[in-house]
Formats: C-alpha cells, structure tokens, sequence
C-alpha cells in the first residue's frame, strides 16, 4: 500500500480529538530503557565480537497476568522500532518527530479488541541490537573512546537479537512466551526465538519470512550497502556530527521500498503518471514521473529517523540468517526442535519473500511433526502486505492466538 | 457382489457394535414403485448454489471409530468442524489440509491447525507413518488423481477413513437410465459441468480397489433415507453415502 511517508506533516494538535483516546487504542505510550548487558561483563557475539554495554528500547502494552503467562512478544523488521501500537506523548522532545503524525508501525494489529488484544495479553516490543532507536548500536558511544562506535561496532546476527531479547525476559521475571509474533525479518525473529528457545515459546506467527533470504534477496541488500558506502560523506562510518551519507541512504531506501511493493499496487496508485507540476516529457532527470516522486519522498524521509551504519548492520544481520543450521543444514532437522504451534502466513503479492518460500517453511515444519496452520493471504501490497490492515491477516492471527 | 466386508476377528468388537439405526429397505418388488415412476417421469431442478453438505452423520461415526489420543489428518477438512469435534471430544493431534483460504481462515477461528494446500500434488512432504489416521471425508471423488491421494493416505497413515456419495445408489441409477443424463438427487445436485465430483465411483468399485491394494476393510457404514447402519453387501445400490475404514495389510 502506498501511504503519506513520515513526517510529511506538521503535529496533529492534541486535545479532545486525541487519537489515542479513540476506541482500539491502546493510548499514550513511554519508551523504556534497559541496561541488560553491563560494560564488566561484555555479551560474546556469535560472530565472536563482544560488546557492553547494551541497553534496550522497549514497549510495553497491556497488564502482565499474575502467572505471568500472557506473554505476546511482538518483533520488529528491518527499519522498525519498539514504538508498535499507540502514540508517542514525547515524540518531538525524543527528536522523532514522525511519531507525532502516525501511531506505532502495527497499531491496526495490537490494542484493546485488535487481534493481539491488550485486554487479554501482555504485548512487549523492544528494538534490536545494531538498530538505532534506543537499543546499542553503531550511532551508540564507544565507551572505549567516548564517540560513537560507526564501523568498530561488532557484527552482529538474528540469534543475537533473540539471544538479547531472552536477556529482556529474564530481567522482566518472564520464562515462557504466550506467543511470538512478527512479520519479514521480525518474522524471522520469531522463527529463531522458537529454534532457539523452544521451552519458552509456545506459540509463534511467522509472516511474509522464510528461513533465509534468496540471492536475490542478499542482492538487494548488496546494492542498498553499495549506495551507503559510495556516499562521499560516509567517512568510513565517521559521519556523526558532520555531514550525512543522505544521498546513500535515500538510494538504499528508494531502492528497498520498491522490493516492498508489488508491482500491480505502484501502477494503480502511480502509473505512468507525471509528477504534478510537471510540463511534459523532457524536463530532465529529476523526478518526473509521480512514482520517481513518490520514491524520492520515501528516500527523504528514511534518512530524517534511520541511521546509514544501522542500516549495513541489520541487512547483513538479515543476510546472514539461516534456520537450517539448527539442523545441520536441514530445515526440516532443524524445526524437529521447537514446541511451539506455528501459524505461517504469506501474501499472495510478495514477490521479496514470495509464497513458495513461506510455503517450504510450512512444509518442513509439517514434516518434522509440528502443528502447523499455513495461508497465503491474498494481497496487493507486496512484501509490506503484513504491515497493513486485513480482516484476513487480523483474524488468522486473533484466532490462533486463542487456542 | 462385495466380496470382503468385515469379520475380522482382531477389529474391537465395541469398534463395529451397532449403535445405528436399523432400517433396511422393503425388498425389490414392493420398493417404492411410486417413487420410481416419479424419478423416471420428472426431472428435478438442479441446484445452482452448493447447499451445505449436512455430512454430521459422518462426523458422528468418525468420532466414534477414532481413539482418543491418536494423530489424524483430515484431507480436505475444510472448516475444521471434524477436527475440533475430534480435538475436543478424543483429545487427538489433529492437522488439517485445506485449498480454500476461507475455510483455513474458519479453522484457525476454531483451534484446528490447517495447511493450505493443494491436495492434487500428493501428500509428498510426510514421511511415511505421520498420522495414525488419515480422513478422506466426501474428498476423494473431487481429487484428479484418487488412487494417487488413495495411496498416499495408506502411507502416511496406517489407517484411512474414507466416506463417498455412492453413484449405484437406486435413486441415482433411475435417474440415469430414465433421462439419459447425468443423475441430478437431493445430495447430487449440480450439473455435470459445475460439479465438484469429477471422479464418480460406486461403493463396489472401491471394494475393487480394495482388493488390487495392500488395504483390507476393517469397518464400513452406510447412510441411505436418513439412517446410519453397519454396511451390507446389497449397499451398492442401497447406500447414498458410504463411510469404509481402511488399513494397510
């Protein structure tokens, strides 16, 4: 679906038309942060870098049960946030002021009624390692030199994320996850969760994700890195406090949004058009058509509220994801570990994680015993489709939720 | 006739007890002459909207052959109504699989885990032996390849349990020879061209593919005028539907 980009516009006024008071809201909502790592005693990388210290970002919604049993976990893809439902009161104040005209990125999916329903569950988002909103990562201070860490940032992979997200559990007193839930690389967040901690997870929703990305899809990711690292202002990662690899960053984006949509959608809403304002064929090599347009002010936008190295971060963090090593190469061997029920969900549009590929992890899930509910979702928005509202996508997941 | 119906003495006697109804048909002759002549000299209406199969008494006896905590799958399950009975009422480990995005959708409302899939590749992704029972219930005749799903329901499972609208029934045969058309009945109501039956078979040619497969019937049920009973060997042209539980030999 192609939607107003963030920050188009100027704060909504607040006051008795306050949409977090609407009804499915789950309201005002404060960021949390917490130092889970310490710098004593750095966490090992599976890469084998070690970092400390590390604090996460994270929401929460809802009222945890007194068994502490009603847990959904909700994780979030590539350039999300832990900002997943409501609004942010402190949106301008925190320098995000694209939060102050949009709520959080699955407000349609989670508050009070929605499909994971903050009436019955505990709903906890936080942001991922290498990321750069609130949780460490490569814009966060070196506390070796003082500034931040750009390029000297450790890699850092998926399991490192659930491994850090496990630590979140423990320091909030949670042992088993009612659910786990995301979509693209959340999805894959999910799926790793259930690998990795099969005891603590009993139910997981995987959407629009498979166990690894294609050629294809490393591709993709290459070219968006290349963009980045041949922006002149990139400075080997030492952009901060100067002059930033925007231009890069903005290919790098331009370039992904396409691969989130689907072909059929863009020519519907954009077409061959020309851009407003726009005599005639010939102006030149700015933007004249409307989609060039369009893909310019989503380009623009991404780089006011993303961060270029957190961008190289956790594409390659993405790249480097494999399921099938918890079975020795074998996904079938691998899923033999989980307990969790899974509910799998493609859409019928995404040609990035194209059905085939959710289909095949349904399928090894099936053959190596598992309790599987698979669906292709039928869709126009493309790889996003799992971000924008469907009575479908809503009731599969409510329903499985339920069970 | 049916050569094979059972009496195998290793079948739970509880398993076959009659608990149906008992209603057999008045013999040839005195067999509803009027309804014949009824069949023969008018043509029914044929549905254009699918009414819904009330295929309850099928539940009920699949409920009853299936022992509780045993694994089943259902092929084509639809919107898991069997499933959750069998879930609930026999605390099985059910898995559903279901071309329609709908039903799947209804199923997971339900608390029945359901794939989507398409049943006419096979069933290649399960390793032999992953379900104690696989169901074919009213599916088989709407497969392009039945002996194919036939097969791989007796590899993946060590029992089956199939149920068929039966084409010798008397009322379909009638109607066949009476108008020369394929038969139109209250549970046959499509046109041949609308008509998800695109293999129609009779109770005695799966008793002949019984005997050609590594299968033995180990119980069997029939449903004709609104009763369900133990299957007989003059059910080819008695029973309207047919319920067979199979099990490789």
């Amino acid at each position: 679906m192609i939607v107003e980009a963030h920050g188009s516009h100027s704060p909504r006024p607040l006051g008795v038309s306050d949409p977090a008071l609407k009804e499915g809201s789950v309201g005002w909502t404060r960021p949390k942060t917490i130092r889970l790592v310490s710098a004593e005693t750095p966490m090992t990388l599976e890469l084998g870098g070690r970092i400390g210290p590390v604090d996460v970002e994270y929401e929460t919604y809802g009222v945890l049960s007194e068994a502490r049993d009603n847990v959904v976990f909700v994780a979030h893809a590539l350039s999300g946030d832990a900002h997943a439902a409501g609004w942010d009161r402190e949106a301008q104040g925190a320098g995000r002021p694209w939060r102050a005209t949009s709520p959080g990125w699955w407000d349609f999916m989670i508050g009070p009624g929605k499909a994971i329903d903050t009436t019955k569950y505990f709903v906890i988002c936080p942001n991922v390692l290498g990321s750069c909103y609130g949780t460490t990562g490569p814009s966060s201070p070196d506390p070796t030199t003082g500034t931040p860490y750009g390029l000297r940032f450790p890699k850092v992979t998926i399991g490192d994320w659930v491994d850090l997200h496990a630590r979140l559990l423990d320091a909030l007193g949670i042992e088993r996850l009612w659910a786990v839930v995301g979509g693209s690389v959340g999805g894959q967040q999910a799926l790793e969760m259930a690998l990795r901690f099969p005891d603590r997870v009993a139910r997981a929703v995987v959407m629009s994700a498979s166990t690894r990305l294609s050629a294809q899809g490393l591709s993709f990711n290459a070219v968006g890195r290349t963009c980045i690292l041949a922006d002149p202002n990139f400075a080997g990662g030492d952009y901060y406090g100067g002059k930033l690899p925007a231009s890069g960053l903005a290919s790098a984006r331009m370039l992904a949004h396409i691969t989130y949509l689907a072909d059929g959608d863009m020519h519907e809403k954009l077409g061959r058009r020309l851009q407003a304002g726009t005599s005639g064929p010939g102006e030149g090599f700015g933007n004249e058509f409307a989609v060039e347009g369009y893909l310019d002010q989503q380009g623009r936008s991404f780089v006011e509220r993303f961060d270029a190295n957190s961008y190289l971060y956790v594409t390659r963090a993405m790249d480097y994801y494999d399921a099938s090593v918890w079975g020795g190469g074998d996904v079938t061997e691998a899923c033999r570990r989980m307990k969790a029920r899974m509910l799998i969900l493609s859409f019928a549009s995404d040609w990035l994680c194209p059905p085939e590929s959710c289909r095949a992890l349904a399928l090894a899930l099936i053959k190596s015993g598992g309790k599987v509910t698979y669906a292709n979702v039928p869709s126009q928005d493309g790889h996003d489709s799992f971000l924008f509202a469907s009575e479908m996508t809503e009731r599969m997941v409510s329903g499985f939720l339920s069970f | 006739m049916p050569p094979s119906l059972p009496h195998d003495p290793r079948i739970d006697p509880g398993l076959l007890a009659e608990r149906d109804v008992e209603r057999l048909p008045p013999g040839l002759f005195e067999w509803r002459v009027a309804e014949v002549v009824q069949i023969a000299s008018t043509r029914r209406e044929r549905g254009h909207a699918r009414p819904a199969a009330n295929l309850r008494w099928q539940d009920d006896v699949i409920v009853r052959e299936i022992q509780p905590g045993v694994r089943v799958l259902d092929l084509g399950c639809g919107n898991g109504q069997l499933l959750e009975r069998l879930q609930r009422e026999r605390q099985i480990r059910g898995q559903g699989i279901e071309i329609d995005a709908t039903a799947v959708l209804t199923a997971t409302t339900r608390g029945v885990s359901v794939f989507q899939a398409d049943l006419s590749q096979g069933l290649s992704w399960f390793p032999d032996d992953s379900f104690d029972v696989v169901v074919l219930e009213e599916t088989l005749q709407t497969l392009a390849q039945p002996r194919l799903m036939l097969g791989e329901m007796l590899r993946v499972g060590r029992r089956g349990i199939v149920s068929f609208p039966n084409f010798a029934h008397w009322r379909v045969v009638v109607d066949l020879v009476a108008h020369g058309r394929m038969p139109v009945t209250e549970r046959l109501p499509y046109h041949w061209y609308d008509s998800d039956n695109i293999h129609p078979f009779t109770l005695q040619d799966f008793l002949d593919w019984v005997d050609t497969s590594n299968a033995r019937i180990v119980a069997g049920h029939s449903f004709s005028d609104g009763a369900v009973r133990a299957l007989r060997p003059e059910d080819n042209l008695h029973a309207e539907e047919v319920l067979v539980v199979v099990e490789r030999t």
